[in-house]
């Protein structure tokens, strides 16, 4: 069980948040340009790291809002989340 | 329009300690709290916004509930609704200097349960993971979360202490159910 803090309600119960993937996955500027290995590369292909993960997380069950986390991957740890919408 | 009007609730026993307060007015706000001509078009009919998170302005008849930091919900008796959401567009049309405001009425979205028991600290942390000791969670604190597993607002009135749940129609038999079941004889 992890305990989340959301940078506008505090910290919360893990059940109450939904995960949203890797932080910072820019949408490409131009799509149509891309190959179809390049946008397969943007679609399917994440960061796997061992220690600190920038995420996104949603707090679903709270204020709805995006935040982003930075998550140690191995300890489950949280550092500091930053807001950001 | 009033015999039209059926709660989520109607027909459902429920057991000591708790009662519905059915039909409550309420009005989800969002503005941005930086936009100054959109909140004082806004404070002046409702009064001011409560800024700090989970935290509410007013008491049992009225009140403003901050849900997140650009949305309030406007709790308010029942039959009240029409006016404030018209009050509130006329004002918000007149003021020149008011960035974009949502008004919604989603008084049919939640119906109100209203517990009050010597133990309702004990009975709400049997299924909810907030802290609800008066040093984190008094009188003017509501929160956006689970309470059984059912998505509330959880909110509290007072130091008796009186815990308001609101919750969606579609949960309310459900969580009357366990409130029921929860409330020691």
């Amino acid at each position: 069980m992890l305990l989340i803090t959301c940078p506008h309600c505090g910290p919360r119960d893990e059940v109450e948040f939904r995960y949203g993937g890797q932080a910072g996955v820019a949408s490409p500027a131009d799509p149509e340009a891309l190959d179809d290995a390049t946008w397969a590369r943007y679609v399917f292909f994440r960061d796997n790291p061992k220690g600190p993960f920038a995420e996104r997380w949603v707090h679903a069950a709270g204020c709805r809002r995006w935040f982003d986390a930075v998550r140690d991957t191995v300890t489950n740890q949280f550092l500091d989340p930053e807001p950001r919408r | 329009m009033a015999e039209l009007r059926r709660s989520p609730l109607e027909g459902v026993a429920l057991g000591d300690g708790f009662r519905e307060v059915p039909f409550l007015s309420q009005i989800d706000l969002r503005l941005n709290p930086a936009d100054e001509g959109a909140r004082g078009a806004v404070e002046s009919v409702v009064g001011p916004l409560p800024l700090v998170p989970n935290t509410v302005h007013g008491g049992h008849d009225a009140a403003i509930l901050w849900l997140g930091p650009d949305e309030w919900l406007v709790v308010g008796p029942p039959g009240s609704a029409a006016d404030l959401e018209r009050q509130l567009r006329d004002t918000i049309a007149a003021a020149t200097d008011a960035g974009p405001v949502a008004i919604v009425d989603v008084s049919a979205n939640r119906t109100t349960l209203e517990l009050d028991h010597p133990d309702a600290r004990a009975i709400l942390a049997g299924g909810c993971s907030i802290d609800l000791h008066p040093r984190a969670f008094g009188p003017g604190r509501c929160a956006q979360t689970l309470v059984a597993r059912a998505g509330v607002i959880l909110w509290q009135l007072d130091d008796a202490p009186t815990y308001r749940l609101l919750v969606r129609p579609s949960f309310a038999a459900y969580l009357a159910e366990w409130l029921t079941d929860a409330i020691p004889d």
